[in-house]
């Protein structure tokens, strides 16, 4: 009844009341200026005096830099040419661009160094067993990661030094490593330094936040000590000091002392990382893992490291992107990294060239920037990853 | 009972009690810490004393003998000891480092607002420049500005000459310098009270306002002490400083101010280099002050230009001090990279020519280190003062 005399009322004002539209106006379409192109254009680049000003000077920089860089790195380069004839400027081509072939004829030095070239596949197998642990472990999917992490950890550094510098009674010749050099320096420093960081920046972590005054003392004058100071002087006291530290006897080889200087330098950065990832545990994990029985150790190993270390990844990657840019500065102790390998190469006569600095920077640019970039965009695929798991 | 007389705790083995086990640790850890010590300097002692090398200080007044290619101070070859060489060194250091800082945070700054502008092409240009660099090490940034642009400029007869008798060649750049002559203490006695008067008026405008509301014109009133009152006194003692150009011989330029090439190639290199760093840090910052400040800040009718005054960039940099801190301490760590391009800071003159020359191993890394440590630490203490003092005051 109700419900009938409401309708009733309803439409007899509906039929009542002429000027009232019963429907919706159609919605008219967008101003032409706001959509689009044009109105992209508009908002987004012409949309007051001073955003025109910003785009103006934009577009200038760029034309600055985007055409030459083009016309140096492909339409003016050389791509062919045995010799320094080859990227010399002439009368019918005053503008030379990238040289080339100078990168073509000096790769395999650039990659290898000096070592010997009969030796050469050494290093091959080896950069295949890296590339292996390295996709295993960062393929957060791949399958048994808990022996990827003993296969990176532990099985290639045995190996890989083995095959590296040789080891006679398998009959691989032992190859002296001042003939390494390139990008197998480059590779093996910043490895070494990755191998050694997480494990002793983990125990040096663990030691600043240690009840335990004597040690906690002695990792935090490590830590300050070492990152209050500048990676060349590490450098210098690994390469100057530690041979006097050391009996006569032993002293240890140049890439070897360089290598200490690395890790000590990488682990006291990676402690303060790991330390952040520590402190972000809640309280409650810790008095948990005590509350069921667990030792320091098992607490640590089974609770609160799993936790830490994950939200830590990305700043792990962060670091060794840092790590991994620091290697150019071994030079310093005299070893032929891939940096110095281009810095010898470009001065060599034989490819004296108006462009030949500026190919060898280039190809060097492309090659760390590839490296790290990649390392970059991991570090940030595993935070959004991370970011996702943690949204309820 | 016999119950509750004993009730203290359970006697068990002392192997387990943690205290025990805790002090047990440490001292074993001091012993090896101790061992590998004391190992460490009788094998120093001994190697020393194979190779004949006296250790201590005793360098320090040594006649160098070698030259550096610039000097703050007086020094020569001839007269110039070792111990003058490392002050020459330390300034070179402190002076790219804080020329650096400056023109850092200026790009850092820049770049990272413009990185969250609402201009397209100027985000994606300035977020490219930040990708590119920080991607790429500094020693190969170092290297490009020195070998295959500053060395590539055109040389000494064909230098680019800019009005003002400015030249730019592969030798260096050249600029008139001023010659200050006497009178000119006045001059900077006014720059002085000029500044100390700036800041007295400052706090009195802030106090006023504080108490009745009524604003003071701040800016420009320092900008008058500062640089009024030093032009006006500068005129009343009679200009007393005029301008030295550089005059361009056959095989040299004489006079005015010279820079380096060593020194251009290190400074544009630790500046874009930081600044990228500095740019992220500050685009953090800003992007970590809510939206619903900067919202708020609309309702209560400020414009733009206030909001970001005193809404935003106060509350923005309380999150970018420390990670700027940090920057800082970067650069100047990272200016020991003078080193791979010639630039006589402190490690290419001290650590490089004067370890080599006197083989005192030890000692010269030991003071290098012990001098960047300070540089650390006491730039971490005035950042943390500057710190806790725009700290968030809460109830």
């Amino acid at each position: 009844m109700a419900v009938a005399t409401q309708d009733g009322l309803r439409q007899g004002r509906r039929g009542d009341v002429d000027y009232v539209r019963t429907t919706a106006v159609e919605a008219m379409p967008a101003p032409g200026a706001t959509t689009g192109a044009i109105g992209w254009v508009r908002t987004n680049l012409f949309s007051s005096p001073a955003n025109i000003a910003l785009t103006l000077i934009s577009v200038l920089l760029v034309y600055w830099i985007v055409p030459p860089f083009i016309e140096f790195m492909i339409t003016h380069a050389v791509w062919t040419g045995a010799d320094r004839e080859a990227c010399l400027p002439t009368a019918d081509r005053p503008e030379v661009g990238a040289c080339w072939p100078f990168v073509r004829d000096r790769f395999s030095y650039f990659i290898y160094g000096s070592y010997p070239i009969s030796e050469r596949w050494r290093v091959d197998i080896f950069f295949v067993m890296l590339a292996i642990g390295i996709v295993w472990l960062l393929w957060l999917e791949a399958p048994r990661r808990d022996l990827g992490a003993v296969y990176f950890f532990v099985v290639v550094p045995i190996v890989s030094y083995v095959l590296l510098n040789g080891f006679e009674a398998i009959g691989l010749r032992t190859v002296d490593t001042s003939l390494w050099g390139g990008v197998l320096v480059t590779i093996v420093v910043s490895w070494v330094g990755i191998v050694f960081s997480l494990p002793l920046g983990i125990l040096l972590a663990l030691g600043r936040r240690s009840n335990m005054p004597a040690v906690k003392l002695l990792s935090v004058i490590f830590i300050e000590f070492v990152r209050g100071v500048p990676l060349i002087t590490v450098l210098f006291m690994a390469s100057v000091m530690l041979p006097l530290f050391v009996p006569a006897a032993y002293s240890p080889d140049k890439l070897l002392r360089a290598l200490v200087g690395i890790a000590m330098f990488s682990s006291a950065y990676m402690a303060e990382v790991v330390r952040a990832g520590l402190q972000a545990i809640p309280k409650g994990q810790y008095e948990g893992a005590m509350a069921v029985g667990l030792g320091y150790w098992q607490m640590m190993y089974l609770i609160v490291l799993p936790q830490a270390l994950k939200i830590t990844i990305p700043n792990i990657v962060n670091t060794y992107i840092g790590l991994f840019k620091d290697t150019t500065l071994v030079v310093i102790v005299g070893i032929f990294d891939f940096l110095r390998t281009v810095e010898v190469s470009r001065i060599d006569p034989q490819w004296a060239a108006p462009t030949t600095s500026a190919t060898g920077y280039a190809f060097a640019g492309v090659f760390y920037f590839i490296f790290c970039y990649g390392m970059a965009r991991y570090a940030k695929s595993v935070e959004v990853r991370l970011g996702k798991s943690d949204r309820r | 009972m016999s119950i509750a007389q004993d009730s203290g705790p359970p006697k068990v083995s002392l192997i387990y009690d943690p205290k025990v086990r805790s002090i047990a640790y440490q001292v074993l850890l001091c012993a090896i810490i101790i061992f590998l010590a004391y190992s460490a300097v009788r094998n120093a002692a001994d190697n020393l004393a194979r190779a004949r090398i006296a250790s201590g200080f005793g360098f320090w007044n040594q006649t160098a003998g070698f030259d550096i290619s610039q000097t703050l101070i007086e020094y020569s070859a001839q007269a110039g000891t070792y111990g003058r060489a490392f002050w020459v060194g330390l300034l070179n250091t402190l002076l790219v480092a804080a020329i650096g800082i400056v023109l850092a945070t200026i790009v850092g700054f820049l770049v990272g607002i413009a990185r969250l502008s609402k201009n397209f092409l100027l985000a994606k240009l300035s977020a490219g420049y930040v990708e590119l660099i920080r991607n790429l090490p500094l020693l190969l940034q170092l290297l490009f500005w020195y070998n295959a642009v500053l060395k590539a400029l055109p040389d000494l007869r064909d230098s680019w000459t800019l009005p003002g008798s400015i030249f730019l060649n592969n030798r260096g750049f050249f600029a008139p310098s001023p010659i200050f002559q006497p009178g000119m203490q006045f001059v900077a006695g006014a720059l002085i009270v000029g500044i100390i008067g700036a800041f007295v008026f400052a706090s009195w405008a802030r106090k006023r306002q504080e108490q009745t509301g009524q604003q003071a014109p701040v800016g420009l009133v320092a900008l008058g002490l500062i640089v009024g009152l030093p032009v006006i006194v500068f005129f009343l003692a009679g200009m007393p400083a005029t301008l030295e150009f550089p005059e361009k011989g056959r095989f040299n330029i004489r006079g005015g101010m010279e820079i380096l090439p060593e020194f251009a190639a290190l400074l544009v290199g630790l500046v874009l280099y930081t600044g990228a760093f500095i740019a992220e840090v500050v685009r953090a910052g800003i992007m970590a002050v809510s939206k619903g400040q900067t919202e708020a800040a609309g309702a209560l009718g400020l414009r733009t230009g206030p909001t970001l005054k005193l809404v935003v960039i106060p509350q923005a940099m309380r999150v970018i001090i420390p990670p700027l801190t940090s920057q800082y301490l970067n650069l100047t760590k990272n200016s020991t990279l003078a080193v791979f391009v010639g630039y006589p800071d402190l490690v290419q003159v001290f650590t490089g020519t004067v370890l080599n020359q006197t083989g005192q191993a030890v000692e010269v890394v030991m003071i290098t280190m012990a001098v960047y440590l300070s540089i650390s630490l006491v730039t971490s203490m005035v950042m943390n003062w500057y710190n806790a003092r725009i700290a968030l005051v809460e109830r």
